[in-house]
């Protein structure tokens, strides 16, 4: 689905949407007449550090609002976008600072679902789809961490030896399902269905406590990390 | 603030070393210590070796009598990258603080995501990420030392633009993506990984204090580096859109100010420092003593 297809699914009641420079900004109207906001990156960009201070800029915009409108945060980005330039100016920190207005935007009363529909790896995986309150995906999106070519260069392992072992184990593989695997994706959308309807469950859903470790065990994915994470706890009250 | 020098490198230093030589002696009390072997489930698909806390250690400890939640990376280890288990245990001691009510202390040392279990270390980074928002939100410092030898590349850079305060050596490495990293993917035009002077000027310790990127600068030594931390634990803890808003004012200037520079010895040029080039090579007292008078600062804005 292209973006404009997708967007036409999610609001049959209408929106509007400006990009610029690989970013979206605009509004949608949900189907009971309520309006979403809408941000992202688009034409897979490379999140460098305007970007993010742009996104970031509009998501507390938002979250100083008097109302509470839910902001979708679309995605098809690369990675961050990797320069000597961007790393002087600090991208640490910018990245950084979208993330947590997201996650501020989501305790402020306004939840945030990023859609992810096309790629996304990295640091700007990190501080987009994975600050999102809920994350839904579309089939065909494809998020990575790092390419097998680059991660065979890494690893010293030949890109043949790291294609089978990325059959059998889905914890480093790229690829949407590997991922979801994890814990990291909530829900993988339907495109035969309305993406409104799909839309409309995920708000309905209560947003609540990060719960993508347990999600990850329940889909065999992440098998130690929940638990661990409970016996750290215990073992801190205990004292 | 001038402590009394250990003798010990904080840069050679081991994660446990680091504790050791931080912590009040003998306050330190670990969770899931190495006896209890939690190791990755991951590496032995990779017939990598495995170490019995995952190069992460996290526990309870007092600093100049202030009772503390600590974490320190092992670098040694798998070059102190984020895996599953390594994750879980920094996610679970940050909760841990949330519901006790505790600052928690940091020590960074890691090359960014595990790629072995990619997708698992990315994860954990977000919900490392998250947790800490939590915990700020509840009023509680996360205070972030950088100056191991792994640097803070990565998911790691990410973790650490959410700390409270930052407090750095001029051997600490702040950065998302890292020379070889930009290299590899954009040509040694881009960046010279071997350069290592670049290096230190791009994101180096230096550097990122100069620009507000960390607030506290320190020689390679504990003690130094325990002074810094007893004084961030007064620092304000605070995390709400009022902070956010002032975080967004500040890297609004600085992309403002330093967006056409070309070079770090630019930007330090900017800030009004007459020789640029000399900055590296500054003993650590001589250079905290000039940056002082200009440097950009992110108080109450980080």
């Amino acid at each position: 689905m292209t973006l404009a297809d997708i967007l036409t699914s999610l609001f049959p009641m209408g929106h509007v949407a400006e990009e610029r420079d690989g970013l979206i900004f605009g509004r949608g109207t949900l189907p009971g007449g309520d309006p979403i906001q809408i941000l992202g990156v688009v034409d897979q960009t490379a999140l460098g550090v305007e970007g993010a201070l742009a996104l970031a800029g509009r998501v507390l915009e938002i979250a100083a609002s008097a109302d509470s409108d839910p902001i979708l945060v679309v995605i098809d980005s690369a990675s961050q976008r990797m320069s000597r330039r961007d790393e002087l100016l600090g991208l640490s920190e910018y990245l950084a600072h979208l993330a947590k207005a997201l996650l501020l935007a989501e305790t402020s009363g306004h939840r945030t679902i990023g859609l992810l529909y096309g790629g996304s790896a990295a640091g700007a995986f990190i501080a987009t789809a994975l600050s999102t309150g809920m994350l839904a995906a579309l089939p065909g999106a494809h998020p990575a961490v790092m390419d097998l070519a680059s991660m065979a260069r890494v690893t010293k392992l030949p890109i043949e030896v790291l294609t089978a072992k990325a059959e059998t184990t889905p914890v480093f593989a790229p690829g949407l399902d590997n991922l979801a695997k994890t814990g990291a994706i909530h829900a993988i959308w339907d495109p035969a269905r309305p993406l409104s309807d799909q839309l409309a469950e995920l708000l309905a859903s209560p947003a609540g406590d990060d719960c993508r470790a347990q999600l990850g065990l329940d889909r065999g994915g992440r098998p130690k990390a929940a638990a661990i994470s409970a016996r750290v706890i215990a073992e801190a009250r205990r004292g | 603030m001038t402590a009394l020098p250990s003798g010990l490198s904080w840069l050679e230093a081991s994660a446990r070393q680091r504790l050791a030589a931080l912590l009040d002696p003998g306050s330190f009390a670990e969770f899931i210590g190495p006896e209890q072997r939690e190791r990755s489930p991951h590496l032995r698909l990779f017939d990598l070796p495995e170490q019995f806390d995952d190069g992460m250690i996290v526990g309870r400890a007092t600093l100049c009598r202030t009772p503390v939640l600590v974490a320190a990376q092992e670098g040694r280890f798998m070059g102190g990258a984020f895996g599953e288990v390594h994750g879980a245990k920094l996610t679970g001691l940050l909760r841990a603080a949330t519901l006790l009510g505790r600052d928690v202390l940091i020590l960074f040392d890691t090359g960014g995501v595990r790629l072995q279990e990619a997708n698992a270390g990315e994860l954990a980074i977000s919900e490392i990420m998250r947790a800490i928002v939590d915990l700020r939100r509840a009023g509680n410092r996360v205070i972030g030392l950088i100056g191991g030898r792994a640097g803070c590349y990565g998911g790691g850079g990410l973790i650490a633009g959410c700390c409270s305060a930052l407090i750095v050596s001029e051997q600490g490495r702040i950065s998302v993506s890292g020379p070889e990293v930009i290299e590899t993917n954009k040509g040694v035009e881009e960046f010279d990984s071997r350069d290592r002077a670049l290096v230190w000027r791009t994101m180096g310790g230096k550097h990122r204090y100069l620009i507000g990127g960390a607030d506290g600068y320190v020689a390679d030594d504990p003690a130094a580096f325990r002074a810094a931390t007893q004084s961030a634990l007064g620092r304000s803890p605070g995390l709400d859109l009022s902070m956010l808003h002032a975080e967004h004012q500040r890297l609004t200037r600085r992309l403002a100010r330093f967006g056409n520079a070309r070079d770090g010895t630019d930007v330090w040029s900017t800030l009004g420092i007459a020789d640029p080039d000399a900055i590296p090579g500054l003993a650590d007292d001589d250079f905290r003593h000039l940056a002082d008078a200009c440097r950009e600062v992110a108080d109450d804005a980080r």
